[in-house]
């Protein structure tokens, strides 16, 4: 028989209650979620091996440059002749490590929906219109203060097969580097108070409130730009250790 | 201050993420020395896996581990990836398995350790995964965290060399012969 969202509700909902009764705190989403389907089959069964290594390869990282990026990419709404469809926002916020120092010149690239909720790739089959001048990707280097800035169309929620009526909350994909291998991030950003946030074991899938919670943006009016689009605000902290917090005898 | 959750990278990044030339680590050139590393990544049925994505990231063969941008060149006329310069070794690679849950990256040996490091990233998996490649030879026998496992587990980080330096790497994310992933805590 077809899995109902009740079926799934029903386990999300035994997750997050022993979440509860365990009285943790956990940032991260646990990788053998089974409300979340796909991940059933594609989570190690044996626990992490912890490496603590000062000479670990992986307390430095890649480094990108002004030639990974142009200035255009920022800017999603100006990558056609034409104009997207939808409703034109600016997405901005800080990258920043644990102890609050900001990510300075690393790539933030992100992808999403059209306006109708359809992604520009082949294998999104749903019968909503793709749009001719939205691709839905971008990407951007931080500035000194750790900032990203995106102009861009807010996505639509879209059908997904986890179970019968499944619906993703619009969200913005985002794949962040830190200073270090060990703090790369790939994670999803939603628009606060999406009627479809109880119903999606993906966001879900993070137990803790307070962590859930981080993955909202902020409408923030401010950031409005008259006349022009709607502002808001998600700032991104990177987990992990890296070598210059070593070298600062952390 | 308290971490931004991991969210799963979905099946539809491979028109965002992946860029002209991601596995070709290497610049031109090198054909004495250049290696390549390639294999599978699989799931717990042992059934390949079409929409992971594996990123690389290792010193440059003098050992140095600054790295250089230039991994995702644009081409600044026309908007789209210009591909790498021929010169630089960036130290760092990006490639999605195919339809067949393969991949393949060319690269130059690591200095100073005998691994590349990488990350992990699928459909149907919440918080990526951290692993190694270590090249087989002498440097594997003194490396700690190799010399800390048990044997079964230990040879899921070897690759295996199966032509002149060409090795194969198959990632298991789950089940039998599952690979080690590395956490840095
Ligand atoms: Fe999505």
């Amino acid at each position: 028989m077809a899995l109902t969202q009740q079926d799934i509700s029903r386990e999300i909902a035994e997750r997050s209650r022993a979440f509860a009764e365990a009285g943790q705190t956990r940032h991260h989403p646990a990788r053998d979620y089974a409300p979340y389907r796909s991940s059933l089959l594609r989570h190690p069964k044996h626990p992490l091996v912890t490496v603590r290594d000062p000479e670990a390869v992986e307390l430095s990282g890649p480094v990108f440059g002004v030639t990974d990026v142009t200035d255009l990419d920022a800017d999603l709404t100006r990558q056609h002749a034409g104009e997207p469809l939808g409703e034109r926002i600016t997405v901005t916020g800080r990258v920043l490590d644990r102890e609050g120092r900001p990510i300075r010149g690393q790539l933030a690239e992100i992808w999403q929906a059209n306006a109708s909720g359809r992604y520009a790739h082949q294998r999104d089959q749903h019968p909503a219109p793709l749009d001719p001048n939205f691709t839905g990707v971008g990407r951007c280097l931080t500035d000194d203060e750790g900032r990203y800035r995106f102009t861009t169309i807010k996505p639509g929620a879209y059908p997904w097969r986890n179970h019968t009526n499944a619906w993703r909350p619009a969200h913005i994909h985002f794949s962040l580097f830190g200073d270090a291998f060990t703090q790369r991030l790939i994670t999803q950003m939603y628009f606060p108070g999406d009627p479809l946030f109880a119903y999606d074991p993906i966001l879900q899938s993070v137990t803790d409130a307070a962590a859930r919670d981080r993955l909202v943006a902020a409408y923030e009016h401010d950031l409005s730009v008259p006349e022009w689009s709607l502002g808001y605000r998600w700032d991104i902290v990177l987990d992990g250790p890296a070598a210059t917090w070593l070298e600062e005898g952390r | 201050m308290l971490p931004t959750p991991s969210q799963t990278v979905g099946p539809f990044y491979g028109y965002a993420l992946p860029f002209l030339q991601g596995g070709d680590m290497a610049p031109a050139g090198h054909d004495d020395s250049a290696i390549t590393v390639y294999g599978h990544v699989f799931d717990g049925a042992g059934d390949p896996v079409p929409d992971a994505l594996l990123e690389f990231w290792q010193p440059a063969p003098d050992g140095s581990r600054t790295g250089a941008p230039g991994s995702l060149r644009r081409d600044q006329t026309t908007g789209g990836y210009a591909g790498r310069d021929g010169l630089t070794f960036t130290g760092f690679g990006r490639v999605a398995t195919d339809a067949d849950g393969r991949y393949a990256v060319r690269t130059l040996p690591p200095g100073g350790v005998p691994y590349l490091s990488v990350c992990v990233f699928a459909r149907g998996l919440l918080h990526h995964l951290f692993t190694r490649v270590y090249l087989p030879g002498p440097d594997c026998d003194a490396d700690p965290l190799l010399t800390a496992l048990e044997p079964e587990r230990r040879s899921t980080l070897i690759a295996e060399a199966t032509a002149e330096r060409v090795y194969r790497f198959d990632v298991r994310l789950h089940g039998d012969k599952e690979t080690v992933f590395l956490d840095f805590p």
